[in-house]
């Protein structure tokens, strides 16, 4: 039986900007989403931001894309309707979705809210849905999510600059937490000043942390250190900086996706340090064995994380005042969006302007 | 100009070393320093080929210095002891490891972390504070500060003992550092030699499931009905090591030479952690992708400190842990270092220094 149109698949009219093919170039598509069962929200999408991951998978980079895909995990927007069952959310909340849309919900990682690392979990876009239907992300009009996979969003925390927290917040959230790297007074090194790193070091820098960021680009340095509250700024391709700062960090968040060396890296750890990889190179990196074991030193790494730990963060965040820095834009410039990021050519975030701009 | 290594100190002493990077052991005359109001001499009895010790005979890791008295996994009897030492007496069986000195005053060596020390000194092949060289246990007598020697318990056999004072430690570290103690929990063992046999003894006595993996199938009767083990996995077999992805709470990784990581890492579990223990000379692959949608982690550890060695020997004899050894003659030191070249022993070579070192005296 062929399957049906993405418009025709669900009761709910919905419309969005989706990526057809492999160019990745988005445009508009008219869809369908489930109605609102017992346990779900539906929201009213006010923001997007615009995640690398977005545009790895429009472009089909790691081989596992279905097209048409419309991106999106880091959403935003207000609730329109709420199912019979739901307890925690209202109409009118402000309410934002992440990665994940579904986990199995029975297994150990669920039980002990770590639906990121559940084997069935289901990403919000590019994935498959029990109904064998697939998943549509938030560069569309409306979402509908069971209310587990929602957060609350913070009266104090606005929209636009809250959203990039839902994927690139909790994704350095989580490691310093569960690698220990949050205690004040520690040093942490952050590798790459884009979406990720950014908010590392905000968040890093409020939970007393002493921050170093570690980035190719000398350039960089004013803004990490006057405008994000960097305690210092290595140009990793200068030796005899590395050289100085060798054995002074207590962690490093490794935010960066494209292949790169990490004996400077594990250098610069002191003793029983823990460099923490969030960016995915897909080709293995070399390891020097005993640069791990002189030092008793690890590499490990960390995917999002679980929906209560998401919503602590977003709390953290609205108590600390840490926002993303975004560059808003309209719908119609997410190509050029997409083309400028891949270059770094944002600080940091695009977020789209969906409520205003995405129109049928 | 240098003293010759006879020279260097008062006291003369006897051993075997490696001259050059063919890593051929042959008799060598060297000497002691005298025995210092912290120092304990000690009647080398046995000593544990390590690896290591060849590894560093044949200059593997480039930073070797000839002559070069291999040896850290030493038992003997105390003959004399400086007038500051009170933990020991003349005749107490003691053991020395892989350390003979470190700074005493970094907050490493506070935490009983001497051997994470940036100042620590190795056994053999390293300098001494008066810039003569260490010479380790492959010989008849050594002089250490009594800070580095151990007590072997009552209960232990020295030449089953020798061996835990490097293999020991290296795997009882880790276990305890990474949280490899929780009973019930699966540890998987990489590579059954030194270091994986005394894993899966201690694994076991901290009533941990222990699965060993191997490239050799003709070692799994050895694994299972000998020394314990819970399972066998073997490596290259790809439909076996399929059915076992995401069972393990842990790896230890005991292999010395080059290997693919990223099938154990499929072993692991979410949140799972392997430790790397093997010093090969090249780098190692490490694919990223399975330990960030995993929270895995790749982790290394060294020796452990003296206070961990104390435990550690304590912990075995208490629950009858001791290496499985072929004791071997002094002047079978090189057949026992080809042997071990090819994995060819079950599981460490110990030799009878003090029945068969002085024979070799010209």
């Amino acid at each position: 039986m062929e399957s049906k149109s993405p418009e025709l698949e669900h009761p709910k009219p919905a419309f969005g900007w989706a990526a057809r093919d492999q160019s990745g170039l988005l445009s508009p598509l008219k869809f369908s989403r489930r109605e609102t069962e017992e346990k779900d929200v539906a929201f009213k999408v006010l923001y997007c931001g615009i995640c690398h991951s977005d545009l790895h998978m429009t472009k089909n980079e790691w081989g596992v894309t279905q097209y048409p895909i419309i991106p999106g995990h880091e959403i935003v927007g207000i609730v329109t309707e709420v199912g019979s069952k739901v307890e925690k959310f209202k109409v009118g909340d402000r309410v934002g979705v992440g990665c994940m849309v579904g986990s199995c919900r029975s297994c150990d990682s669920c039980h002990n809210n770590l639906e990121n690392y559940c084997p069935k979990m289901i990403l919000t876009y590019g994935a498959k849905n029990y109904d064998g239907t697939i998943t549509y992300g938030g560069y569309s009009d409306i979402m509908v999510a069971n209310e587990h996979f929602i957060v609350r969003i913070p009266d104090n925390l606005s929209l636009d600059v809250g959203a990039p927290l839902l994927c690139a917040g909790i994704t350095v959230y989580s490691p310093l937490r569960y690698f220990g790297l949050h205690k004040p007074g520690m040093h942490v090194g952050v590798v790459g000043l884009g979406g990720l790193g950014h908010v590392a070091v905000k968040f890093a820098k409020a939970m007393g942390v002493k921050v170093t960021v570690i980035s190719t680009s000398p350039n960089k340095k004013q803004e990490a250190v006057e405008n994000l509250g960097a305690d210092s700024f290595l140009v990793s391709r200068d030796q005899d900086q590395m050289q100085a700062a060798m054995g002074t960090l207590d962690g490093i968040i490794d935010t960066v996706s494209a292949v790169h060396p990490m004996p400077p890296l594990l250098a610069l750890l002191k003793s029983h340090g823990k460099l923490v990889l969030v960016g995915a190179p897909e080709k293995p990196l070399e390891l020097h064995a005993f640069a791990l074991i002189a030092g008793r030193k690890i590499v490990g790494g960390s995917c999002i994380g679980g929906m209560k730990e998401t919503q602590e963060m977003i709390d953290f965040a609205a108590k600390h005042n840490i926002t993303a820095d975004v560059e808003v834009i309209p719908m119609d410039y997410v190509n050029t969006a997409m083309e400028r990021m891949l270059k770094g050519d944002v600080r940091y975030r695009f977020v789209i302007d969906v409520a205003k701009t995405l129109n049928p | 100009m240098a003293k010759s290594p006879e020279e260097e100190h008062p006291h003369k002493a006897f051993g075997w070393a490696a001259k050059d990077t063919s890593g051929i052991l042959s008799p060598f005359h060297f000497s002691r320093r005298d025995n210092g109001v912290e120092d304990v001499t000690i009647k080398i009895l046995y000593c544990g080929v390590c690896h290591s010790d060849l590894h560093a005979a044949k200059n593997e890791w480039g930073f070797s210095r000839y002559p070069m008295v291999p040896g850290h996994e030493i038992v003997g009897l105390v003959t004399k002891t400086g007038s500051n030492v009170m933990k020991f007496k003349v005749d107490d069986r003691v053991g020395v490891g892989v350390m003979v000195n470190s700074c005493k005053s970094c907050e490493y060596c506070h935490q009983d972390l001497e051997n994470y020390c940036p100042q620590m000194i190795f056994t053999y092949n390293a300098l001494n504070h008066d810039g003569t060289k260490t010479y380790g246990g492959y010989s008849n007598t050594i002089v250490v500060d009594q800070h580095f020697v151990v007590r072997i318990p009552d209960s232990m056999p020295s030449d089953g003992c020798a061996p835990l004072l490097c293999a020991g430690i290296t795997v009882y570290s880790p276990m305890k550092y990474y949280g490899m103690t929780e009973p019930g929990k699966h540890l998987g063992i990489v590579g059954l030699g030194g270091l994986g046999h005394v894993a899966v003894k201690i694994g076991k006595a901290f009533g941990l499931k222990v699965t060993v993996i191997s490239s050799s199938s003709r070692k799994e009767r050895e694994a299972l009905d000998r020394l314990g083990a819970d399972s066998f996995l073997v490596s290259n077999d790809p439909a076996k090591m399929k059915a076992a992805f995401g069972t393990m709470d842990y790896i230890i990784d005991t292999v010395s030479a080059v290997h693919a990581l990223a099938p154990y890492l499929s072993l692991l579990k979410t949140n799972g952690k392997l430790v790397t223990l093997g010093l090969p000379e090249k780098p190692l692959e490490l694919p990223i992708f399975p330990l960030v949608l995993g929270r895995k982690l790749v982790g290394g550890s060294d020796v452990g400190g003296m206070k961990e060695t104390q435990e550690m020997l304590d912990f075995c004899a208490k629950h009858n842990i001791a290496a499985d050894v072929e004791v071997i003659q002094m002047d079978q030191i090189n057949t026992a270092m080809e042997r071990l070249a090819k994995s060819d022993v079950r599981y460490r070579f110990v030799i009878d220094v003090a029945n068969s070192l002085a024979q070799s005296q010209l």
